[in-house]
């Protein structure tokens, strides 16, 4: 539980931090549903790759991030172990051949170069995105966000409610850190050394709490903004807000090109799936 | 969001604190079950509460922008099935309010009983039917995983509510001024 656990955002002069916000959210959302969508390994590892090398231009420390890549990894090793326990044939069913590495596929457990080149794939899907998450969360200002979420067409009041997300998680945070330290200061015991139901009760006793003050901070914050006129006008300007400049439609264009790629090779493959073993 | 004055920035404002909250829950009082992936999360608890008081589109949004942040930081990037499934939750738990009425202090155990067999019902339509068949049709993943996973997301995420929800629902009530607890003096 200590800030290791959070990423932010990271000032420095890159090509990427000079990017405007909106043209990140756009990449980010339009690689992740086109990742999403496709099976195709030589597409997956080809986006991997360009993102890793964003990664490297966009200058991140890998110390700042390293605990969260382990984290994510370990994830995704544990998901990856439950798809192949639940269904170790599932590999030969998608791609219609056998090629047996251990056991035939009468037996529950066996294993074939279908399912490992299913699981790889499954893997490069879990994995593609994160140098892209992480370099859209720390070359973007929080503050230029909003004005990028309303910029791609999100009501403006809807973005400004995600701003205010990301301005009190800290805050929400020191709260809870604060009444966790005088409740155990009180007694109750919430560490990995607890029973389970102690446990959950002294969570308990920190949650209310938290969600209580909280509650009154809604209070506040509203009548605050309502002092201030918020949401009488349609629209809105964003201190913040960057404009678009020509690296922003050159990498429009690239993204563009790189979804189209991928929905080419629906064509191609005749389907979501790229088989190498017909 | 209607434009009606101050419910508006209400709701923007419980959308945004709420989604805060919701992720702080998220990230530090979660207890795993042993599945990978699901976790037993008082935010759900938490998400009854919130629709009670500001309605579908605050609940909504704010588990939909919760749960974004806390899987871009905890998965590196959203698990967009379970977040829009989480979102729909949201949005149903919010319909609940005009229901339970709990500004006005008095809650029976009629209407708590009712909406626990509610959260039920939503949580079994959410987490065994829509969000394993979207991983399925999207991400092409194998039916009995996902299904596993589901099922044990829809009983966690009730007992969440049914226990937390329960009592941060009936605290929340006691803090408001009954109506009608006023007389008229003759």
């Amino acid at each position: 539980m200590n800030s290791q656990f959070l990423i932010g955002y990271n000032d420095k002069d890159t090509f990427l931090h000079r990017l405007s916000g909106s043209t990140k959210l756009i990449g980010f959302i339009a690689f992740s549903i086109i990742g999403m969508v496709t099976y195709d390994t030589r597409f997956l590892i080809g986006i991997l790759v360009f993102s890793l090398v964003l990664f490297k231009i966009s200058q991140i420390n890998i110390k700042e991030v390293s605990l969260i890549l382990k984290l994510i990894i370990v994830f995704a090793a544990l998901n990856l172990l439950m798809v192949y326990v639940f269904a170790p044939g599932y590999g030969m069913t998608i791609y219609g051949t056998q090629h047996m590495i251990w056991r035939n596929p009468e037996n529950y457990f066996n294993l074939s170069w279908e399912e490992l080149f299913y699981i790889f794939n499954l893997f490069l899907k879990y994995t593609f995105a994160v140098p892209l998450a992480l370099i859209f969360l720390i070359t973007t200002n929080p503050s230029e966000f909003a004005a990028s979420l309303n910029k791609i067409g999100i009501p403006y009041k809807t973005s400004y409610a995600v701003e205010i997300a990301l301005r009190y998680i800290p805050n929400v945070q020191r709260d809870y850190r604060t009444i966790s330290l005088a409740q155990q200061a009180r007694g109750y015991e919430i560490s990995k050394k607890a029973k389970f139901w102690p446990r959950v009760i002294g969570n308990a006793q920190i949650v209310l709490p938290l969600i209580f003050t909280s509650l009154d901070r809604i209070e506040v914050i509203s009548q605050a903004m309502e002092l201030r006129r918020f949401g009488r006008d349609k629209k809105r300007t964003w201190y913040m807000e960057k404009n678009f400049k020509k690296s922003d439609y050159l990498s429009l264009i690239v993204i563009f090109i790189i979804v189209l790629v991928g929905v080419m090779l629906f064509g191609v493959n005749g389907g979501r799936f790229w088989n190498p073993f017909k | 969001m209607k434009n009606n004055g101050n419910n508006s920035i209400k709701t923007v404002v419980a959308t945004g604190i709420g989604a805060a909250i919701v992720f702080v829950l998220m990230k530090f009082v979660a207890i795993p079950t042993g599945i990978p992936n699901t976790q037993l999360n008082i935010a759900e608890g938490f998400l009854a509460l919130l629709g009670a008081i500001y309605g579908p589109v605050a609940a909504g949004l704010a588990i939909f922008i919760g749960h974004t942040l806390n899987d871009f930081v905890t998965y590196g990037s959203p698990w967009w099935t379970w977040v829009i499934t989480d979102g729909l939750v949201g949005f149903a738990f919010g319909l609940a309010k005009n229901k339970l009425d709990i500004q006005s202090g008095v809650l029976s155990k009629g209407k708590l009983v009712w909406f626990n067999v509610y959260q039920i019902i939503v949580n079994f339509i959410a987490w065994v039917l829509l969000a394993p068949s979207g991983d399925i049709i999207i991400y092409h993943e194998p039916a009995k995983k996902v299904f596993i996973q589901g099922i044990t997301t829809w009983i966690i995420n009730s007992l969440s509510v049914a226990v937390i929800g329960t009592i941060l629902l009936v605290l929340y009530a006691k803090t408001r001024t009954k109506r009608g607890s006023l007389k008229k003096e003759r």
